[in-house]
């Protein structure tokens, strides 16, 4: 079985880790200035380990994965407070209802290679937010509230910021194990033989229609379900925010920076962006500038270093490579 | 013997371009069939019209008895027809050994993950790269890179084999050593359809030969009976009539 | 002085990590048409372009009237009279018959004896001299290649070398372009001709090499192999 042939390997255990001391740190001396940076950091990880699966080893861009960040906050908010239902019911919903329409998108656009496939993923963000922007039952431009009642259900206001990150860590748990057993299994390799040559991929036998929008569902899942809970958190939800092009890019460099391709690399590129992007935002002179520092970033990979972090490291030291991947 | 391929009047055009006319031929099991014929002849667009690269405009492409035209490549790989290209087509970022177990993977035994690398390391071993299991592929030679092309394809157990010019850009000793792969494979039970240039080789490998000629069968038959053939001398050798003029004048 | 002016011995040549050529050698004596003759793939082209030049070859020596010449470029090869007339033509369609005929004298020595060696083309290429200001582009297949023969004559070449005379020509176009070769050789050009059609080339040549797979296959004189089934085993295999 997967769970266990994974379960020997050293990466297996690493992630464990990662997730221990994200969900032990902020609890050392009740350190909430640490849990809202961790839980930005956690969210990073989540939407860069899930395009990985799509960028990293099939090699499209996805410059619209946000949409399923987004979509996924909207249906999630709507089912609390539209229909009523309970968190826990709402945010797998949510996560199915978003891989669903990804597979449906999917199979429409993967037909597009290359920069066509790129342009229709920001066809899909621009037209999804146009069509929630104008669709009342979900506020349009306006957005839809949470009443604060809701947040009885996991324990009032005083818990709830708490169990929201738990579970944030526990999604990212979920993404790098996801984006890892997807990596060392045979659908994986399907994936990564589509990304360095895909008609030879076909001609080998790799169903590649079937795999890519496969692939595009997949990393539809967990964002969708990480949505639900960022907006929950907010208690708010309106489309500008929702469908942000501009985070959707950064988290393109993240994957870049990381290494694409690579588990470890990508969680930790995600990790440096979004610590240096909390101190840029927060120091007076560079507040604006964490645009610039992300075009520049990716200008600098893509010319310089293509494998990313940890591409650079690994070619160094194939040995870490062997023992992380 | 029964037939194991069967092209009947399959025929292809390319704008202004019949690249394939009205060609009937089949492959029997267990022979090494030899197709040869001057360049543009047609012979690596057959091989698309058959693995589903192409879609052909006329005829039917059988395989063991089912009728294959037009499915698309994937399919036809998951049937037991491989392929090694003429242009080398590695899976650059990717080992010798992932390479295989792709073949492994989505060809005709459709292997879970574990066994396909079982298989792969075998086929790996028995065509010379037992020793670049971990290298990457891009990082191989020219002849390293031909032999994971047949690795990869032999990975996937097909039942057929199409080679396009595996011997091409080889030295002395590794066509040698690729013929004497080619044996073995067929030994085993594969059955190969193979273009080829290099004629010494391929006139000694194939039990039979169909000559393409632009685009159409020229001539088939056993190497001999092919080389005897006076369509096809004039055809690589040229037109002897061109010296007439030139005789009645001396 | 030598009776041949070109000499090539053991040259082996490739492209990257792609050895085509083994060793091929062969001698062009003054004053004749010697043919080198295989089938696709064996090298023919290859060892052009390492004797012309174009190609730096791995091993081996072409000696050019007794000079080392195997080092040199294409143009230095050209300025000691090593003139190549190209497979495929290769002319500049867009100019004339006379400014085609003038970018073949672009060596010093050509320059020198320009407008001698035109009229000696002329006589030799009637056809050429009635058409001299037409553009070659309009030409026919066979007025192309009469046209690049000319161009290379230009070069004031002491051994000519014609890739591939019959490429993409009709059987009665060649059958006119036999003419041309014959003029060639009455005017005592020595000629290299390297030719798929091995009935033209036998029955015009007087000496051939046949090579398969980058390696010498036999040689001899043309009348001598004409009937010889080994030929046909250099092209066919068998």
């Amino acid at each position: 079985m997967l769970l266990l042939r994974l379960a020997r390997r050293p990466f297996f255990w690493v992630i464990a880790l990662i997730v221990a001391v994200f969900a032990i740190a902020p609890l050392i001396g009740d350190n909430v200035d640490l849990r809202e940076s961790l839980v930005l950091d956690a969210l990073y990880i989540i939407l860069a380990s899930n395009l990985n699966i799509m960028l990293g080893y099939t090699g499209y861009i996805n410059f619209g994965s946000i949409v399923f960040f987004g979509l996924g906050g909207y249906i999630c908010l709507w089912l609390v407070s539209g229909l009523g239902l309970p968190l826990a019911v709402s945010l797998p919903i949510a996560g199915t209802c978003v891989s669903g329409l990804a597979l449906v998108f999917g199979l429409g656009i993967l037909r597009l290679r290359g920069h066509f496939f790129a342009l229709a993923t920001i066809g899909i963000i621009e037209g999804v937010q146009a069509f929630v922007q104008n669709f009342k039952p979900w506020g349009g431009s306006a957005g839809l509230y949470l009443s604060g009642g809701v947040l009885k259900q996991i324990g009032g206001p005083a818990n709830a910021l708490w169990v929201i990150y738990f579970l944030m860590i526990a999604v990212m748990g979920l993404s790098l194990y996801l984006s890892y057993a997807v990596k060392s299994s045979k659908f994986g390799l399907g994936l990564l033989a589509i990304g360095q040559n895909e008609d030879a991929a076909a001609v080998l036998g790799v169903p590649t229609p079937l795999y890519k929008a496969l692939a595009y569902c997949t990393s539809a899942f967990l964002p969708a379900i990480a949505g639900g809970l960022f907006f929950f958190k907010s208690a708010f939800i309106e489309p500008a925010s929702a469908f942000d092009l501009t985070l959707s890019t950064e988290v393109i460099v993240v994957v870049m920076l990381g290494g694409q391709g690579t588990v470890f690399g990508v969680a930790l590129g995600a990790l440096l962006y979004s610590e240096l992007r909390g101190y840029l935002l927060t120091t007076a002179t560079f507040s604006n500038f964490q645009l610039v520092i992300s075009g520049a970033l990716l200008l600098l990979i893509v010319l310089f270093f293509p494998g990313g972090l940890m591409g650079w490291i690994y070619s160094r030291f194939p040995r870490i490579q062997k023992v992380l991947e | 013997m029964t037939n194991l391929l069967e092209l009947k009047d399959v025929s292809k055009r390319f704008g202004g371009v019949q690249a394939v006319r009205d060609l009937s031929f089949e492959v029997r099991e267990g022979e090494i069939l030899g197709l040869i014929g001057p360049n543009g002849a047609g012979k690596s667009t057959l091989f698309n019209l058959i693995n589903g690269v192409f879609k052909p405009d006329t005829g039917n492409v059988v395989f063991q008895g089912e009728d294959i035209t037009g499915q698309k490549p994937y399919k036809i790989a998951r049937r037991g027809i491989a392929r090694a290209h003429q242009i080398v087509q590695p899976l650059g970022a990717l080992s010798v050994l992932d390479n295989c177990t792709v073949g492994a993977c989505f060809g005709r035994e459709d292997l879970p993950l574990t066994q396909a690398r079982e298989t792969a390391f075998e086929v790996a071993q028995t065509v010379g790269l037992g020793d670049r299991l971990q290298m990457r592929a891009s990082a191989l030679t020219t002849a390293g890179k031909k032999r994971l092309e047949m690795a990869r394809a032999l990975s996937a157990r097909p039942k057929l084999l199409l080679l396009d010019e595996v011997l091409a850009g080889l030295n002395p000793s590794e066509t040698e050593e690729m013929i004497a792969t080619v044996r073995a494979i067929r030994d085993r039970g594969v059955s190969i359809l193979m273009i080829e240039h290099i004629m010494r080789a391929i006139m000694s490998l194939s039990d039979r030969i169909v000559v393409l000629n632009l685009g159409s069968k020229l001539a088939e038959g056993t190497p001999q009976q092919v080389a005897e053939n006076p369509e096809v001398i004039t055809a690589y050798l040229g037109d002897a009539s061109v010296t007439h003029g030139e005789e009645a004048s001396s | 002085m030598s009776d041949f002016l070109l000499q090539v011995e053991g040259l082996e040549a490739g492209y990257d990590d792609v050895q085509v050529l083994w060793g091929i050698s062969l001698n062009v004596k003054r004053g004749t048409m010697t043919t080198l003759l295989g089938a696709n793939g064996a090298g023919k082209t290859t060892s052009l372009r390492a004797i012309t030049g174009s190609l730096r070859p791995r091993k081996g020596r072409v000696v050019f009237e007794g000079e080392d010449v195997t080092r040199l470029s294409a143009h230095a090869k050209v300025a000691r009279g090593l003139v190549l007339v190209p497979e495929g033509r290769q002319l500049f369609s867009a100019m004339s018959v006379e400014e085609n005929l003038e970018m073949g004298a672009f060596s010093q020595r050509a320059r020198a004896h320009f407008n001698d060696q035109l009229d000696k083309v002329y006589t030799m290429f009637p056809r050429l001299k009635e058409r001299r200001h037409q553009k070659a582009g309009t030409f026919s297949g066979g007025e192309q290649q009469m046209l690049a023969i000319a161009r290379g004559l230009m070069s004031m070449p002491d051994v000519l070398i014609i890739d591939e005379l019959s490429l993409g020509l009709a059987p009665v176009i060649v059958q006119q372009l036999v003419g041309t070769l014959k003029a060639l050789k009455e005017a005592g050009v020595t000629v290299m001709l390297v030719e798929q059609n091995v009935h033209l080339a036998l029955a015009i040549c007087d000496y051939a090499y046949v090579i398969a797979e980058g390696r010498p296959f036999l040689e001899g004189h043309c009348k001598e192999l004409a009937s010889k089934p080994e030929i046909r085993q250099a092209y066919l295999g068998l």
